[in-house]
């Protein structure tokens, strides 16, 4: 599709390019001012800059409470992943490969925590526990995490075992190998690029969230982003600044190299399978 | 062919116990927590923190008499509308642009709008205050300039609210539509140019149209998430601009009022699943998961 040629197509064009940058400027302009702010100087988080220093980060790496609320997420973020990861494959494969009855309602369930506002997640598991007297626990956090994050992961696994074609599994299988060893020697090694997209996924969702964990956190823990609003409700300090700038250098860091790993080993399969057919 | 090898596509209790603990975790966490809020809503409230079992509808004839609750009510559904359309007018043109492009690094810009969702919510919220704040960009530009003598105040409005929901909920919006424009087989672009449509009236008949489905997907998903939400009138909002998901944080966790909170939360979720349902009744559910999966 090209850009059109005649009159009022051509002006349509050129406000729709000069809208899409805006839209980019607008994305990014706030994200870079934190992180230009964090290397500044003065006293203050805001501006004019003063000049270039690293202080903040020698601050910032003092503050124990930083440092503790970044091991709690690291922790609940970490054993996310894995478990949200091992469940939702077990879903998208009943989904992808078998006909059940009842399976449009679980595909609607597994969806719907993600079209529920956090808010009334958050209160709901809540009341709950209180309902039954247990307290809020690290268990809690994470399970709620899981919850949050298992409708993507399992939209991510389906969406892959769908473009999978079950010749391979029937060739195994006709070929006598039993279902376990067959779901680990070609569907697990074939499905490889999304296993690795859904646990960098949950591991982004729950290292980010905030309105549900201020719900259901233990009392006194703080995770990475409930002590940045409690660090907000002070004041914008050039701390917070450096604190945001290490966290969008690792959460983008991450995805990124993780997204390069997994683009050459898809990249490797697709080329293997072409040879296939 | 492989029924003998004993893979079958109708193997119920294989399916089920794959399936079985998504299910289970998403019942027990989601589906019965929201029962027993909606039992709470009777509960009888004695003091902070303190609730018995007795049957009332104080909760709900507090909820429905006062007109303090009606008022957040109509301003978030307010703020949530204003953010989806805003997002829907400003949100199509990129979406636009990155399907119709020849720009041979298209997965770059298709990648700038993911990378916004590794970036942590909180702080880009934030990131705002640097914008809009006393010390922010437009006013330090402003005073430098002398063009104004004392900062403007553009933070802590509702207008501010709007802008840091519009910043998170763009990448939502494009996406979607960027989806549904895929989705559109281009020879029906060509076979109406070439019986004399200008570009204009191709895109109003053919492509937009085909196209909305994706901005009605993208509509209901930014609605819901703007008048869900928590941080972002906190961080940009005065005390005027909190929204019911503010309302519903205070009066549990800082009034510890659970009955009244858990009132107050299925009143939220009533409201968006009614527009959920309203929508998912004319278009299916199938358009969101696309843009999801997306």
């Amino acid at each position: 599709m090209n850009a059109p040629t005649d009159g009022s197509g051509r002006w349509g064009w050129r406000f729709t390019c000069v809208m899409t940058l805006l839209v980019y400027v607008f994305m990014f302009a706030p994200i870079a001012a934190t992180v230009v702010l964090s290397f500044n100087a003065s006293m203050f988080g805001g501006f004019p800059i003063t000049g270039f220093s690293l202080h903040w980060y020698e601050v910032l790496m003092q503050n124990e409470n930083v440092l503790a609320a970044f091991r709690t997420s690291l922790w609940i973020a970490l054993l996310t992943a894995a478990l949200t990861t091992a469940v939702g494959i077990g879903a998208a494969l009943a989904l992808v490969r078998f006909d059940f009855p009842g399976k449009s309602s679980v595909n609607t369930l597994a969806i719907l925590p993600a079209l529920v506002p956090e808010t009334i997640l958050g209160v709901g598991l809540l009341v709950m526990i209180k309902a039954i007297d247990q307290p809020r626990s690290y268990f809690i956090l994470l399970l709620g995490h899981i919850l949050l994050a298992l409708p993507f992961v399992v939209l991510v696994i389906q969406a892959r075992l769908i473009g999978i074609r079950r010749v391979y599994e029937d060739a195994a299988l006709s070929l006598g190998a039993t279902r376990g060893s067959t779901f680990r020697e070609i569907t697990l090694p074939l499905l490889m690029p999304a296993v690795f997209a859904s646990v960098l996924l949950a591991f982004t969702i729950s290292f980010d969230n905030t309105t549900a964990s201020l719900f259901w956190r233990p009392a006194g823990v703080e995770t990475m982003p409930t002590q940045i609003l409690a660090m907000l409700k002070v004041s914008i300090s050039p701390e917070v600044n450096a604190l945001g700038t290490l966290m969008i250098a690792i959460t983008i860091g991450v995805p990124l190299i993780g997204g390069i790993a997994a683009g050459a080993l898809s990249g490797l399969k697709t080329r293997r399978s072409k040879m296939g057919d | 062919m492989t029924a003998a090898t004993g893979w079958s596509i109708n193997d119920r209790r294989l399916a089920w116990a794959l399936a079985a603990p998504t299910v289970i975790l998403i019942i027990l966490l989601m589906i019965v927590p929201i029962v027993v809020m909606a039992a709470y809503t009777f509960f009888t409230f004695v003091t902070a923190g303190v609730e018995e079992a007795t049957f009332t509808l104080a909760n709900w004839q507090e909820f429905l008499a006062d007109s303090y609750y009606h008022g957040f009510l109509f301003k978030t559904v307010r703020v949530g509308l204003v953010t989806a359309i805003i997002c829907a007018l400003v949100g199509y043109f990129p979406a636009y642009y990155i399907w119709a492009t020849d720009f041979r690094h298209k997965w770059l810009l298709l990648l700038l709008l993911i990378v916004p969702f590794w970036i942590s919510f909180t702080i880009r919220t934030f990131s705002w205050i640097h914008i809009l704040g006393e010390q922010g960009l437009i006013n330090a530009t402003l005073l430098q300039l002398g063009l104004i003598t004392e900062p403007l105040r553009l933070l802590y409005t509702e207008a501010a609210v709007i802008m840091g929901l519009v910043h998170f909920l763009l990448p939502y919006m494009i996406l979607n539509v960027y989806v549904s424009l895929e989705g559109i087989d281009r020879s029906l672009i060509l076979a109406a140019r070439s019986m004399g449509c200008t570009s204009a009236q191709a895109f109003r008949e053919v492509t937009l149209p085909l196209s909305l489905p994706g901005l009605a997907a993208g509509l209901l998903l930014c609605f819901v998430l703007a008048a869900g939400s928590y941080v972002t009138p906190q961080l940009l909002g005065g005390p005027r601009d909190a929204l019911f998901g503010n309302l519903i944080y205070d009066t549990i966790m800082g009034q510890l009022n659970w009955p009244l909170g858990a009132t107050l939360s299925i009143v939220l979720f009533l409201l968006l699943g009614f527009v959920a349902v309203a929508y998912s009744r004319y278009m299916g559910l199938s358009q969101i998961m696309k843009g999801m999966g997306a």
